[in-house]
């Protein structure tokens, strides 16, 4: 099988308001291909390039057009504007969720699905295939001589009692401008009650808020940030760059499951699912989970006796999206965060 | 004898009612299962539905003048507990939408303070929703609340068809259960008739006895009217026999009277002519009472044949007696009957009033159209079948008419003066062909006479 | 020989006893069972001829209730009924035999014969002609003390003979005694069983000579 794949870079495609904008469109074509996939994604081109390559070894009469964009822009692009996609995928599991709730997706069944956990599929319409936990980062440097915080009680502890070493360099999420952050903070909030406590001594120490987890990561290992909290980093990147620490709370850890759905506006449902099956058999594939640093959706793998909490595919994630409940939960973030 | 037409069955009508009854109960508890489950599984929609939009309805409060609402997370996941369905929702103040789906509809009839429930079709789906309404004091103005709160009908579905599932697989089995029961109740209630039946069936031809055996109480008029049929039956087959007896008896009592006169007037009378013509009347007496006879004889043996009363019969002792009752007949004219019998036994199966009537018949012919100082030889053999053979030293039969002796009134065409009705060996050959046996007549091998060979299968 | 006639038919019970009577036999004739009944009673018969269907009842009863009595004397059935259908049950109920009317005198006779030899026979039965012996029944006639049986048609014949001795009996009448009535047979027949006979009787005294033109007769030689 012959190769196509080209770039065309970092373009903004985006002409005009309330128009798609994408960050990055890649084309995988094949010589005499039968069918071609659209897949709107929210992970980057690299990201997800061999999980594509490995697809199309597999399936070789398949072209595909990889395009990238943010999550709100995806939900915007299928929710209002009825872009025609065969696949979305997406990290935004409540959009996602929305999408499929609101009818914007189709139904698809198959036995790679049907051997999903129950928690990795909703109405067979939302299918997970990775799972990402969000984590504390903390820079080794500026724990030095410092005790690991391993849950929320004591990292509020340290944050109260070390001042001096935490002021201006907590790093979290902007949770106005990222979808990610706002899904971990509802969960946070719903899950523990001293996240609005943790909220407070973070807008105390004057926390940085980041956009994106990349950069976050980036500032703990140049020693900008002592620590990062809520960080859903690629695998590769939190294990390939120096003088950080991971760690996983023993209280719970929130985990982001990456779904993908197929609109309403997909060509053939048989096409994009074999996609779909392909990443529900991601486990299986060992090597690509090393590559993408996606940690794959594992239907024997069982997480009820650690602290991790898959976030649940359903309408509970509708919640944090209404608009009345955003504006609250927004305004009392903002008012913990930003103090005088 | 089996009737041609039956009008159906007993058995499989009832089968087929108690069945029918089955099926209908079946269906029955099928539909009745269905529209209870059914409406349990709509009460629990509505009541989650219920609660999910009281519970919002209630987080609905007011700050310094504005209508607030922080949507509970439990509202809406308490809707996802079941099943995997879709959720709708929307919020109304005063008639405006605050959050949620405002192309919701409102229900037409709203009564404050109680819930509506509705089903129609939403965005590709059926919903169930709910309207729920409460009265909010915001600075001293009363506000109407509203909140609606829809849910898909899938797992309801789901929930329906699993039931429905269940209450055909049940309505189902119930109904083999049931049909299998009643083919056995039909089987058991048909029993007495069976056994009715065979004991009926069991009874030789002449057993006219009144059945005795218990009958259940249905039956007690078919076996009174079996009885009361069998009785006349009996009394008309007495009659009949009687009035046969009685026939015989009037004709054969004025023979005997006449042939005996004319015997003992024959005795007296000198001249040759008138003792001529008296032995011709005599001689005509004995013909008629002969053929009477035979045709008794032949009437009996056809009908006998129909229904053999078989019994194992030595065929030695059979001979034996017959040619015991004969012999008188043939000393008469000085006519020896030797009767050769094998070593071993010889055993048939037949009716032992039909063989003794063949046999006696071919003897008798045998001593009739043999003359005087003669011997007859008897011989039993066994050759894997029984052959009575009985060998004369007559005139034979000649050569032309041995395949028609056997018809009816046939007689050898050398036999005129000898009395004789010709139904003697027709008797004898329908016996033979009743036991699945044959007449054989040959001439005799060894010099003069008739062979007439009875052969029978052994037992 | 003495014999109990019981028939209900009066013409034929006459025509029987003038039957019985030519051959020289004593016949009493009763009409019921009940009569039957009384005769069996009173006098000892050597023979009883029976009738089935009388007026006062079956004959087959009188059969059984005579069985039951322990009575020796035979009894030869007169049936009037089919061969077959009675011929188990009477000679089951104790019927020495049985014939059916109507019926040749002759073979009654023999009949009568077979069940009395059959019976061991009566030992008054023989009769002697100067030094002949003859049993009439068993059918031996002893010549010169040896005993020697006698074919039927030589022993009717005889039979006449010694009924009455030196009288002259003519061929007709011998044909009659001697041959039924189904018998067509030429008046020369006769010689060839007085033939026999005479050679039977050769060694005693008696003899049975031709008379000429008139017939035969038995005669002791000197």
């Amino acid at each position: 099988m012959r190769h196509f794949g080209f770039a065309l870079g970092l373009s903004l495609l985006a002409s005009g308001a309330g128009a798609l904008e994408l960050e990055e469109s890649r084309t995988y074509q094949v010589a005499g291909a039968r069918a071609e996939l659209r897949i709107l994604s929210t992970a980057d081109v690299e990201v997800f390039e061999p999980i594509l390559l490995a697809f199309q070894q597999q399936h070789g009469d398949v072209s595909i057009q990889y395009d990238v964009a943010s999550s709100a822009q995806l939900m915007r692009a299928l929710y209002d504007e009825g872009a025609e996609y065969d696949l979305a995928i997406s990290s935004a599991m409540d959009l996602q969720t929305k999408l499929a709730n609101d009818g914007f997706t189709l139904s698809f069944r198959s036995d790679a699905t049907a051997n999903l956990p129950d928690w990795a599929a909703w109405r067979d319409q939302v299918f997970a295939f990775t799972q990402e936990p969000a984590v504390l980062v903390v820079s080794e440097a500026a724990f030095e001589g410092l005790p690991m915080p391993t849950n929320r009680e004591g990292l509020i502890d340290l944050l109260r009692t070390q001042p001096e070493v935490f002021e201006g360099r907590v790093g979290t999420y902007d949770v106005r401008t990222s979808g990610l952050g706002y899904l971990f903070a509802t969960q946070d909030s719903r899950n523990t009650e001293s996240f609005w406590q943790l909220t407070e001594v973070m807008g105390r120490l004057d926390a940085q808020l980041y956009c994106c987890s990349g950069q976050m990561i980036r500032d703990v290992a140049e020693g900008k940030l002592a620590i990062a909290y809520n960080v859903l980093g690629s695998y590769a990147q939190l294990a390939n760059t120096p003088g950080i620490r991971t760690i996983e709370m023993d209280d719970f850890v929130s985990v982001m499951l990456r779904t993908a759905v197929i609109p309403q506006t997909a060509r053939s449902v048989a096409d994009s699912g074999l996609m779909i099956d392909f990443l529900a058999g991601l486990s299986e594939r060992p090597e690509l989970a090393l590559q993408t640093g996606l940690p794959p959706v594992e239907a024997q793998r069982d997480d009820t006796a650690t602290a991790r909490r898959p976030i649940r595919l359903g309408p509970g994630l509708l919640v944090f999206l209404d608009t009345m409940r955003r504006e609250t939960f927004l305004r009392s973030w903002v008012s913990s965060m930003e103090q005088p | 004898m089996k009737l041609r037409n039956p009008t159906g069955s007993i058995r499989r009508r009832l089968v087929a009612q108690l069945a029918l009854i089955a099926a209908l109960l079946s269906v029955a508890f099928f539909f009745t299962v269905r529209v209870v489950a059914e409406q349990a599984a709509t009460d629990t929609q509505d009541n989650i539905l219920a609660a999910s939009a009281t519970s919002i309805a209630d987080a609905v409060y007011s700050e310094s003048g504005v209508v607030r609402l922080e949507l509970p997370y439990s509202a809406i996941s308490m809707l996802s507990t079941i099943s995997e369905d879709r959720v709708f929702y929307r919020v109304l103040v005063d008639g405006q939408t605050v959050t949620g789906y405002d192309d919701l509809p409102l229900p037409v009839a709203r009564q404050p303070g109680r819930a509506v429930f509705e089903t129609y079709p939403y965005r590709g789906d059926d919903l169930r929703s709910v309207l729920v309404s409460r009265a909010l004091s915001v600075g001293n103005q009363a506000r109407q609340v509203e909140v609606i709160v829809g849910q898909t009908r899938l797992g309801l579905a789901a929930i329906s068809s699993k039931i429905t599932a269940t209450a055909v697989a049940i309505g189902v089995v119930f109904f083999i259960v049931a049909t299998a029961l009643s083919f056995l109740a039909a089987q058991n209630a048909m029993q007495p008739l069976d056994r009715l039946a065979a004991s009926v069936a069991r009874r030789g031809p002449n057993d006219l006895r009144p059945v005795t055996a218990a009958t259940p109480a249905e039956l007690v008029p078919l076996v009174g009217g079996l009885n009361s049929f069998m009785a006349r039956l009996r009394s008309a087959l007495t009659r009949s026999e009687d009035l046969i007896a009685e026939a015989a008896h009037r004709v054969r009592t004025p023979l005997a009277t006449v042939r005996t006169q004319a015997e003992v007037i024959h005795r007296q009378m000198e001249r040759p002519q008138n003792k001529k013509a008296l032995r011709e009347m005599i001689r005509a007496v004995d013909e008629s009472s002969r053929s009477a006879g035979q045709l008794l004889d032949h009437a009996m043996v056809t009908f006998r044949s129909d229904q053999l009363e078989t019994e194992d019969i030595n065929a030695a002792d059979l001979l034996r007696d017959v040619v015991d009752r004969l012999g008188p007949t043939a000393e008469l004219k000085d006519i020896s009957v030797h009767l050769t019998l094998p070593s071993g036994r010889c055993v048939v199966r037949g009716d032992m009033i039909l063989l003794q009537n063949a046999v006696r018949n071919v003897l008798d012919n045998a001593i009739k159209y043999s003359p005087a100082d003669t011997d007859i030889v008897v011989q039993l053999t066994n050759d894997g079948a029984c052959r009575m053979a009985f060998m004369d030293q007559g005139r034979g039969f000649g050569e032309a008419d041995l395949a028609s002796l056997t018809q009816r009134f046939s007689r050898g065409a050398n036999v005129d003066d000898v009395v004789g009705s010709g139904l003697g060996l027709t008797i004898a050959d329908d016996v033979a062909r009743a036991h699945g046996g044959a007449l054989e007549i040959t001439s005799n091998t060894e010099g003069a006479g008739a062979c007439v060979t009875l052969v029978l299968p052994l037992a | 020989m003495r014999y109990l006639l019981v028939e209900d038919n009066q013409k034929l019970a006459k025509a029987l006893c003038d039957r019985f009577a030519l051959e020289g036999h004593v016949v009493d004739h009763v009409e019921t069972l009940a009569d039957a009944d009384v005769s069996v009673r009173t006098v000892a018969y050597d023979m009883i001829l029976l009738d089935i269907m009388l007026p006062d009842g079956d004959g087959r009863e009188f059969l059984r209730g005579h069985r039951g009595k322990d009575d020796p004397t035979p009894v030869i059935v007169l049936t009037a009924r089919s061969e077959v259908s009675d011929r188990v049950g009477l000679l089951d109920l104790g019927a020495d035999d049985y014939i059916t009317k109507p019926f040749d005198f002759s073979e009654l006779q023999a009949r009568v014969r077979a069940v009395m030899r059959r019976l061991g026979g009566t030992a008054n039965n023989a009769k002697t002609y100067g030094d002949v012996v003859f049993d009439s029944t068993t059918g031996e006639v002893v010549v010169a003390g040896v005993t020697e049986q006698l074919r039927n048609r030589e022993m009717r014949l005889l039979e006449v003979f010694f009924g009455a001795p030196g009288q002259i009996f003519s061929k007709t009448y011998l044909m009659d005694r001697l041959f039924s009535f189904s018998d067509d047979v030429s008046e020369n027949a006769i010689e060839v069983y007085v033939g026999r006979l005479r050679r039977k009787l050769e060694p005693s005294q008696a003899s049975i000579e031709t008379v000429r033109g008139l017939g035969y007769r038995m005669v002791l030689s000197s």
